[in-house]
């Protein structure tokens, strides 16, 4: 089994085919786009391959050390950060190609008219603890 | 063996074991370890597997084990038992590490008689000034709630290692000589303020709800048997806020977990039950005459309560409420439920008008250009208020923009529905 982290951007991804902003939608689109992403949660809860999912607000900050008793250096929150993590969701999967097919399922998510936004997801493996056995 | 039950007595019996002479803290934890075991002995092959421990350890004493399947003769006698053999155990553990170490200290000298309820104590014990709101709450659900670590944990969304640092961590700051005044009453050392308590129990309330604890329903719990042990008309006037808000919990969420707003609630699911129990407790502490924020907040909750149609909500006498609760805490959220209820006692326009005055009121409830307004919900309010006033456009922009400063998904989602309701809507 491996970890994969699934990452939803506000910014930063490519343009998704069905490019129109949430608000925009009709309500029930909005249930239904969310009603997909709770089917496909609780699936991969049950098939054994669901870590953890959590969403992000929009707005941060850079904070950085600024020598001895000072305190920390904060800049922003940006408006023009260019890329923006949304959220995630964490997976164990078999293999690559799992993780590149949930993803994909995950991106099929309807939106605007109850067509699949097609989004762009970032798949990114964990770096995992050395194997026991390494001969 | 009902699980409530055994939790139920945990304080007691952690008071039992301070009154015999062990500390606070090593109490504490000999009788965490005994409530793992009760629940995992008395329950059997529990049907919950996250009430199991993963240290099954070693097999209790047979003379302890309840008999059969039936049911515990004497749940807190057993607790006792087993608690108290599981502090002499760590007790001689500690003094043979102690030994090895080759230091020595008295034993604790045995605490002096109670005079008052020793669960009351801890309360205020674990409500320590001194703590951090989550260290205090932490600590009051597992010595006064008797929930196990993992069960806290998973209620906050923590690692058990995380939740199980910050209690003893928690321990630790209350037990610390420092902080313990000579002459101070009773078994557990100084304790925090009513008003401390009341806090701790609020946020558990309030902090929402999720792994197998149920912990609004923990909280009223808890308040009630504070309320049933103090005579203090805030105390009454929180658990009667609980219980008017609990009363309404089962139509605040539709079926798909998207909120449902107050005025579209379906009133007919409200807990009448609930309502009625509240409203008496709100009316007999209201009657003693020392109004708290507890209560006004409470008395507001009832006037929601009473409507049977949103149509017929008195906001007249809400508005009077919320200016006694802008009297009692002056803050800008008070001042932001104000100008809501004044935009339905007067009209849309006088809400603009009350939340406008919020803005000049002080500088830290104004925005800050090109930052987010610094009181949650107020841009919220506003798009609710400009939808109220006719103007749909402003209204549907404000509740986008309210959408992306949403500190939780449910409200986001809600606020984004709300927004797409309006762009969405067909011209007339």
């Amino acid at each position: 089994m491996a970890k994969y982290l699934l990452l939803k951007h506000y910014r930063g991804a490519p343009a998704p085919a069905n490019d129109v902003p949430m608000e925009r939608w009709s309500p029930e689109e909005i249930s239904a786009h969310m009603q997909y992403m709770n089917d496909f949660a609780a699936r991969l809860e049950k098939t054994g391959e669901f870590v953890d999912g959590q969403a992000l607000a929009p707005e941060g900050a850079w904070v950085r050390y600024d020598g001895e008793g000072r305190p920390p250096v904060t800049d922003g929150p940006f408006a023009e950060t260019k890329d923006l993590i949304a959220g995630w969701m964490i997976i164990d999967v078999d293999s690559y190609e799992r993780a590149v097919e949930l993803a994909g399922e995950l991106s099929a998510a309807p939106g605007a008219g109850g067509r699949p936004i097609h989004e762009w997801l970032e798949v990114r493996p964990f770096l995992t603890a050395p194997p026991t056995i390494t001969e | 063996m009902d699980e409530v039950l055994i939790r139920s007595l945990a304080p007691s019996v952690i008071a039992v074991l301070v009154r015999r002479g062990a500390d606070f803290a090593a109490a504490e934890d000999a009788v965490q370890d005994a409530l793992v075991e009760a629940l995992r002995t008395w329950a059997g092959p529990s049907p919950c597997p996250r009430l199991r421990p993963d240290d099954a350890g070693p097999p209790p004493d047979p003379r302890l084990r309840p008999p059969g399947e039936g049911p515990v003769r004497d749940p807190k006698g057993w607790l006792i038992t087993v608690a108290w053999r599981k502090f002499l155990d760590a007790a001689r553990a500690d003094a043979a590490r102690r030994r090895r170490e080759d230091r020595f200290e008295d034993e604790p000298a045995p605490g002096p008689v109670p005079a008052v309820d020793d669960t009351l104590q801890l309360y205020f014990l674990c409500a320590h000034p001194s703590l951090t709101p989550a260290s205090a709450v932490a600590l009051t659900l597992r010595a006064v709630g008797g929930l196990t670590t993992r069960q806290i944990a998973e209620a906050y969304l923590v690692p058990e290692a995380t939740m199980a640092q910050r209690i003893s961590r928690a321990k630790r700051t209350v037990a610390s000589p420092a902080r313990t005044e000579p002459g101070t009453r009773g078994i557990f050392g100084r304790p925090g303020d009513v008003a401390t308590v009341l806090r701790v129990l609020y946020l558990v309330f309030n902090e929402g709800y999720s792994g197998d604890i149920d912990l609004a329903a923990e909280a009223i719990r808890l308040t009630r048997r504070l309320a049933a042990g103090i005579d203090h008309p805030e105390v009454a006037g929180l658990l009667a806020l609980m219980l008017l808000h609990h009363a309404r919990r089962a139509s605040r969420t539709a079926p798909d977990g998207s909120l449902v707003p107050l005025a579209d609630q379906d009133r007919g699911r409200w807990d009448t039950g609930l309502i009625t129990e509240g409203v008496g407790i709100l009316q007999a502490a209201l009657a003693r005459d020392r109004l708290g924020e507890f209560q006004a907040q409470a008395a507001i909750a009832a006037l929601h309560a009473d409507a049977p149609t949103a149509e017929e909500t008195d906001w007249v006498q809400i508005v009077e409420w919320y200016d006694e609760l802008t009297r009692l805490t002056d803050s800008p959220v008070v001042r932001l439920n104000r100008a809501v209820a004044v935009g339905e006692a007067e009209g849309p326009h006088a809400g603009l008008a009350a939340l406008a005055a919020l803005d000049t009121s002080s500088p830290d409830s104004r925005p800050r250009s090109g930052e987010a307004h610094p009181v949650p919900r107020h841009t919220a309010v506003a798009a609710y208020l400009h939808e109220r006033a006719g103007d749909l456009t402003t209204a549907a922009r404000l509740y986008a923009e309210a959408a992306h400063k949403a500190p939780n998904l449910a409200e986001r989602d809600h606020l984004t529905r709300q927004a797409a309701r309006l762009n969405t809507r067909r011209p007339h």
